[in-house]
């Protein structure tokens, strides 16, 4: 039986799923990013500046990431790193909209589904109805305000959200004072309330402390507490299983290195050689051959001929890997990340508030370092000819910029997002991307519903 | 009042963007207004069939329609088809969809600059085709030949959408600007409000970013030729791009995604900025400016090049 899922909402951009089933159980899944806009077409030859205005504009959610991947590819092709505490304050506005996005994600995306009268008989469901119905909910309502708040940040050192200019490569273009301490400091003492008071139910470094799958499960407070049970109930870390190798750039990049570490993970640390990425193009609407993002290409087979969605399908030394929240907390080493490893939609949630309990610390360290009068923004020229990437982490995982410039030109500019790994199409090999893997053994419905959203997959980064 | 939200060939920002609505929130401000979601790509539960339902019933009239917003630009490509977005699981283009439900809808509204222009969708040769809903640019054209209230912006502040879609199920007339945008917001310039405006005043430059002095002469701020109220009225809290220290690249404007220069650098003639206020007369703004500029207080000079006040103001004391 062949079914066709579209249009899949509350996924940021247009995904559509084509399952195989056979006895009530996905047997084959092909996932399709039916949206292509070109950006990596419209950036040829421009000035290679340009890219810090076109590039955020690719996606309204992850639109800082998209900044500093190109802030970082420029900064590499121009030799010039920012400013320590340039470097800092990209950090904490990009971890705002992380933290934005992890929030957005859960009570916008992810939990409505919950709410659907398939689960009305589960103990869990009254509660879950009058917390996370889509636009009515009480939780929804409360996650809605404290992030408009959080985002002052933005305003404060940004400028606006999304689609900011304030990242450079040398560093951010607002220089914090005394108020601007002040005031960041009052909005995240009001986030922390909110995540303490409403949604954790309890202290952020309680449950940061957690080391196990079981204590996780016993936290039982707070709407972390309503997830875990109404998961545990559904039996939600067996549902939508990753294959277990996952990847991180490394997020938030200061001084002395990454917050969160970079590498690649498969049963233990291996060896992660950025040169090892090919995009496969065998099963995308895309002409030309595989490549490494420096000398890949982007050419739309106006056809459509071959191939099932835009989307190219990337690879790491010829395998796919999975990208996000999950994936940093597992290559960090943090001990519940790690013995979540391998686990489906349950650990690639509780990886994500994880992540958000930790982005909330580092947000309070890196503004209690704010030092009124330092240097913010270091100069440097462009060169005319060069070439760099940008690796960093969007909420929803790995994202890359690769620049060629020549003649102070932009000749090559090519982008994998997250998204690109976790719902790449099949490649040269038959191997379907992580989504389509981890579809298989679902229920056609509401399962599928949890599993794909539960990569929090960014439709439009993934074709861009 | 029903509504239906269709996110197009864009980022979804205008929708994050509108979700950073305050006092009230985006969904209390729409529901006070009595305007019902029927739905959002981003926010409605129902998801494929469910969703189908909901748009087939709107296009045949099954359910009025009274308003249709667009975020994103039309992508009419490749040759003609829209085949560059399909509106997943319906088997046609979203070029068709926003053609069959906006021959239903009692008012169209285009939220964002790509939906109302192309945007940035249809930068650097406009590789999709892509236009907006009811302009090419800054011509008249696009896939309808109706009325559309172009919310420009990019993305647009929370409050132009929420406070448009409060005046259009109110029964109120939205006043619209030459280019079909509210007045309300598009009879302002961004240099309304705008806290280099004493720097301005004695053309006490900015040359690198991150220096607090005006962006126009060097840095491709075009604040003062740009519509909006971005200085006039905060966004996420207390701020705006020239608040953020970086310049206004006119957003609003149809045409924004392709200057002919690069974003962050004033194109010269002879040393003489290109492009300057539109409703004054060159010459006599050549005038004032060299007089200011010889008239600039050690304060003000001193503090453009500066990415912090580091001369304050001089105190009176009696």
């Amino acid at each position: 039986m062949k079914l066709v899922v579209g249009p899949f909402n509350r996924v940021e951009g247009d995904l559509e799923v084509t399952l195989e089933a056979e006895d009530g159980v996905v047997t084959e899944a092909r996932v399709n990013a039916p949206l292509y806009r070109g950006f990596e077409v419209m950036l040829q030859g421009r000035d290679p500046r340009d890219a810090l205005v076109i590039t955020p504009r690719i996606c309204g959610i992850c639109s800082i990431s998209q900044s500093a991947a190109a802030a970082s590819a420029l900064g590499a092709a121009m030799g010039l790193a920012p400013t320590p505490a340039g470097a800092d304050m990209a950090a904490l506005i990009h971890a705002a909209e992380n933290a934005a996005d992890h929030l957005t994600h859960f009570h916008l995306f992810f939990m409505p589904d919950f709410a659907r009268p398939d689960y009305a008989g589960r103990p869990w469901h009254g509660r879950v109805v009058e917390r996370f119905t889509a636009m009515e909910g009480s939780a929804q309502r409360q996650a809605i305000t404290a992030r408009a708040e959080l985002l002052h940040v933005m305003g404060l050192l940004a400028g606006k959200w999304p689609h900011t200019l304030a990242i450079q490569p040398g560093g951010v273009t607002k220089a914090p004072g005394a108020r601007e301490k002040a005031r960041l400091t009052a909005t995240l003492r009001a986030f922390r309330r909110y995540l303490e008071g409403v949604l954790f139910g309890g202290p952020l470094e309680e449950f940061i402390g957690l080391s196990d799958v079981p204590s996780l499960m016993s936290w039982g407070r707070g709407d972390v507490g309503l997830f875990l049970t109404l998961a545990a109930d559904l039996g939600l870390m067996d549902l939508g299983r990753g294959s277990g190798r996952y990847l991180s750039f490394g997020a938030y990049r200061r001084e002395r290195g990454p917050f969160f570490a970079s590498g690649l993970w498969e049963g233990g640390a291996q060896v992660f050689d950025p040169g090892a990425i090919v995009e496969d193009l065998s099963h995308s609407w895309m002409e030309g051959e595989a490549a490494h993002p420096y000398d890949g290409r982007t050419e739309p087979d106006p056809q459509m001929a071959s191939g099932y969605s835009w989307c190219k399908a990337p690879r790491l030394g010829g395998r796919p890997v999975e990208v996000g929240a999950l994936a940093r907390m597992v290559v960090d080493g943090h001990a519940l990340g790690l013995e979540m490893a391998g686990g489906g939609v349950l650990a690639r949630v509780a990886g994500r508030l994880l992540e958000l309990a930790r982005t909330q610390v580092l947000m309070e360290e890196l503004v209690a370092g704010i030092v009124p009068g330092a240097e913010y923004m270091a100069r440097g020229g462009m060169p005319s000819e060069g070439r760099g990437a940008g690796l960093v982490e969007a909420a929803r995982g790995a994202l890359g910029h690769w620049i060629r410039i020549e003649k102070g030109r932009i000749a090559g500019y090519q982008i994998i997002a997250p998204t690109t790994w976790n719902f790449s199409p099949r490649d040269a090999g038959g191997v379907p991307g992580p989504l389509e893997a981890a579809l298989v053994g679902a229920k056609p419905g509401v399962e599928v519903q949890h599993v794909v959203r539960s990569f929090d997959p960014c439709m439009v980064c993934t074709v861009h | 009042m029903n509504l239906i939200w269709l996110q197009a060939s864009g980022c979804g920002g205008c929708t994050m963007s509108l979700l950073c609505a305050e006092s009230p929130g985006a969904l209390e401000m729409l529901e006070d207004a009595g305007i019902r979601l029927l739905w959002h790509p981003a926010l409605s539960v129902e998801t494929g069939e469910e969703a189908r339902k909901i748009l087939e019933d709107a296009a045949e009239g099954r359910v009025p329609l009274d308003i249709l917003c667009v975020e994103g630009a039309v992508a009419r490509g490749p040759g003609g088809s829209g085949r560059f977005q399909m509106l997943s699981g319906t088997g046609l283009s979203m070029m068709a969809w926003v053609q069959r439900l906006s021959a239903r809808a009692r008012h169209v509204v285009a939220v964002g600059t790509c939906a109302a222009y192309g945007g940035v969708t249809a930068a650097g040769g406009n590789p999709t085709d892509a236009v907006g809903l009811a302009y090419d640019g800054a011509r008249e054209g696009g896939v309808l030949d109706r009325p559309v209230v172009n919310i420009a912006g990019c993305p647009t502040h929370p409050g132009w959408v929420t406070e448009t879609l409060s005046m259009l199920a109110g029964g109120e007339v939205v006043e619209l600007d030459g280019l079909g945008r509210p007045r309300f917001y598009a009879d302002h310039l961004v240099h309304h409000g705008c806290p280099k405006n004493e720097f301005y005043e004695y053309k006490a430059s900015a040359r690198d970013l991150s220096e607090i002095g005006c962006m126009m002469e060097n840095l491709g701020c075009i604040g003062t030729q740009a519509v909006g109220d971005c200085n006039i009225r905060p966004w996420n809290g207390e701020g705006s791009c020239t608040r953020g220290g970086y310049p206004c690249i006119s957003c609003t404007s149809p045409g924004f995604e392709d200057p002919s220069h690069a974003f962050v650098e004033t194109p010269k003639i002879a040393g003489i900025p290109v492009g300057l206020p539109t409703d004054m007369p060159k010459a006599w703004f050549m005038a004032l400016a060299s007089l200011s500029k010889a008239a600039t207080p050690a304060r003000i000079g001193t503090n453009a090049r500066a990415d912090r006040v580091v001369v304050p103001p001089t105190l009176r004391k009696k």
